[in-house]
């Protein structure tokens, strides 16, 4: 997986709060296999009424989200997450997200940012109002810096944190468990033999 | 302090903890998908094996077809006929036990756990599905996780967690004629949000709930996730055991006494404190449905549209101030791992029967089994006679991956679990309600109150 230590980059506001799987990519282009890049209909119907705010020239090279209340909520199809780091998205930063796209998140390299909900409003705003405007993310300091040249502390868990600065492979880690997970396998036998390996 | 149910199952399951309050938590069941191809290219691509393929079980669903269906080879589009196909062929070469498209135990997912004695009280379960939720009406402790975390499973048969907060949803009273499990689901996202229960494992309990057989429980569990929580549970009870007692994968002899016992103890202790509480009275309940693009845009079926949510109104194509009821519908899905089981097709057959459909309308059973089932007790006859489709068992258009789609702009009365813009379809206007309120809809037209065709 390829680290996430720093990221300086143009950020696009996305106003719509409760924005689903769904919408960031619908379930019916995810039949194709991975490798047709699911980058190709990322927000595919929210794109054809025409005025999408990606689709502006501005934030064509816009490797960061900010969204709002709820951003991924609905179902675990990981192809969401694809869909938007195929497009070239690092990061995402909003009030909150559901909660297995933002788990999915980790596992692709993305860093996701909560931030209180009137700040990230505000940094909407604030993108809007200038479109192609920068902002800088720092995970190591943990700390976003917006285009104004204020900057916003952010809480993550240490362990996501050290995983993307690393870009480590979770089932490697989990691997030195093995002498645990072998331990509970073998209580499991004793405690609960039908549901251990026969 | 006692301790709940979740933080029993939770302590049960940690493996080792890791830095930051995360904790590695052994996975008892697995179940597969065939959307899950992406976990198994992930375990080929780092070279890994899956390590228990006993526990895990796979069927196809999200891709399968529901019409004309015979063998996988005759499968005309080849994309899906592909999915078949790479599931077969995943699960073989793993070891993994699997119902596939013409065995009659095939069905979807969150049907087959429960009806195979898979789901069990007390055990994790996970499954790349976010309704994974649902069999959390056992007891267990499931949730829906991603394709990375999938393959994270398949090779180490654990998961990285954080333990989530607790909320106790309290549902009181009974439920009147004509108000479902369903309808006490719509009415508890429509009060806590569609985030309200984010970072939270919920618990529902109460009377309203324990009178519930596991069929109206699972639905309630199921859109847990519509709620923002990954994970929804009930207690389990004698209702639980007896379900569970003699299917296949249940305990059996003295290890079903042993795995009772166990099972008893799991309630939550009498002072137990859940981080958040939440109660409903179940009495006061009518018929719900959704009118907007988010399943907390729930309403009772005797409400108007509401004001604000512009985008919404404009998706949906409704005014503010409209009734809900008499509402004209387009079609009728009657299906999803919400409401496809053989309590539901009863509940909706009851509604149709002697009665004719006014638009079209699709019955899906939730797998072959209660496919057969309903057959034998002559439910596909009264869904025939009034003039519904009868289709073989998955998805189907609750998502639409096998092609069972809505058209732009056409309501559908559906007993799905979501109502997200384009989730039935490119355009399509989906309404959330119960069988007995889609099954109303069916032979009326447009949204009707479930009660007023009981009376008669």
């Amino acid at each position: 997986m390829e680290p996430f230590t720093t990221l300086e980059a143009v950020a696009a506001p996305l106003d719509t709060a409760n924005v689903d799987t769904d919408r960031i990519i619908p379930a019916r282009f995810l039949r194709q296999p991975r490798s047709a890049g699911y980058h190709n209909w990322l927000f595919h119907d929210l794109r054809e009424g025409g005025g999408f705010v990606l689709d502006d020239p501005a934030f064509k090279d816009a490797k960061i989200l900010v969204a709002a209340e709820n951003f991924g909520c609905g179902s675990s199809r990981e192809g969401a997450v694809w869909a938007l780091s195929g497009a070239g998205f690092r990061a995402w930063i909003a009030p909150s997200f559901g909660d297995i796209f933002f788990e999915n998140s980790f596992k692709n390299g993305v860093l996701p940012v909560v931030l209180p909900a009137a700040r990230v409003a505000a940094i909407r705003a604030m993108l809007a109002a200038k479109p192609g405007s920068r902002i800088a993310i720092d995970l190591a300091a943990q700390t976003v810096t917006l285009p104004d040249g204020s900057a916003e502390r952010f809480d993550i868990d240490p362990f996501r944190r050290e995983c993307l600065l690393n870009g480590w492979d979770e089932i490697d880690l989990t691997l030195q468990h093995e002498a645990a997970i072998a331990a509970h396998e073998a209580r499991q036998r004793v405690e609960t033999p039908w549901l251990a390996t026969p | 302090m006692g301790r709940t149910l979740y933080e029993k199952i939770w302590a049960a399951h940690e493996v080792a903890s890791g830095p930051g309050g995360r904790s590695l938590l052994y996975v008892d069941r697995h179940l597969i998908h065939d959307g899950s191809f992406h976990a198994f290219e992930a375990l080929k691509a780092g070279g890994r094996q899956v390590r228990r393929p006993d526990a895990c079980f796979a069927t196809p669903d999200h891709y399968v077809p529901t019409r004309g269906r015979k063998r996988v080879a005759d499968i005309a589009d080849p994309m899906v006929r592909g999915k078949m196909e790479m599931l077969a062929a995943n699960t073989a070469a793993s070891g993994i036990v699997h119902y596939g498209m013409d065995d009659p135990r095939q069905g979807i997912v969150h049907v087959i756990g429960p009806e195979q004695g898979i789901t069990q009280p007390g055990i994790t379960l996970v499954c790349g599905d976010s309704h994974t939720s649902t069999h959390g009406a056992f007891g267990a402790m499931a949730f829906g996780i991603g394709a990375s975390e999938v393959a994270h499973v398949l090779a180490t048969q654990t998961l990285w967690a954080r333990r989530a907060k607790t909320l106790r949803i309290t549902v009181n009273g009974a439920l009147r004629p004509g108000v479902h499990s369903k309808d006490i689901i719509l009415a508890v996202i429509a009060k806590i949000g569609a985030d309200g229960g984010a970072g939270h494992a919920l618990e529902y309990a109460g009377a309203a709930i324990r009178a519930l057989s596991m069929e109206a429980r699972l639905t309630i569990c199921n859109m847990s996730i519509e709620a923002g929580a990954r994970c929804g549970m009930v207690a389990p009870d004698d209702t639980t055991f007896q379900y569970l007692e003699g299917r296949p994968q249940a305990p059996k002899g003295a290890d079903w006494d042993r795995a009772l016992a166990r099972w008893r103890a799991l309630p939550s202790d009498a002072d137990a404190r859940f981080d958040r509480e939440v109660e409903l009275d179940a009495t006061a309940l009518v018929p719900m449905l959704t009118w907007g693009t988010s399943p907390e845009d729930a309403l009772p079926v005797t409400a108007v549209v509401p004001e604000g949510k512009p985008d919404a109104l404009r998706y949906m194509g409704l005014q503010p101030g409209q009734a809900l009821e008499g509402l004209a519908m387009d079609r009728v899905f009657i299906g999803s791992c919400t409401n496809s089981r053989i309590e539901d097709l009863r509940i909706a057959a009851a509604v149709v029967k002697g009665r004719k459909a006014m638009i079209p309308a699709m019955v899906v059973p939730g797998s072959g089994l209660v496919k057969q089932a309903a057959e034998a007790e002559g439910l596909d006859r009264i869904f025939r006679d009034a003039g519904l489709e009868w289709l073989a068992p998955g998805c189907s258009m609750c998502v639409g991956m096998n092609g069972d789609l809505v058209e732009a702009e056409q309501r559908c009365a559906s007993t799905s679990n979501r109502n997200f813009e384009g989730r039935q379809g490119k355009g399509a206007r989906t309404h959330l309600m119960s069988p007995a309120m889609a099954a109303a809809a069916a032979v009326t037209g447009r949204i009707t109150d479930v009660r007023k065709l009981l009376a008669h």
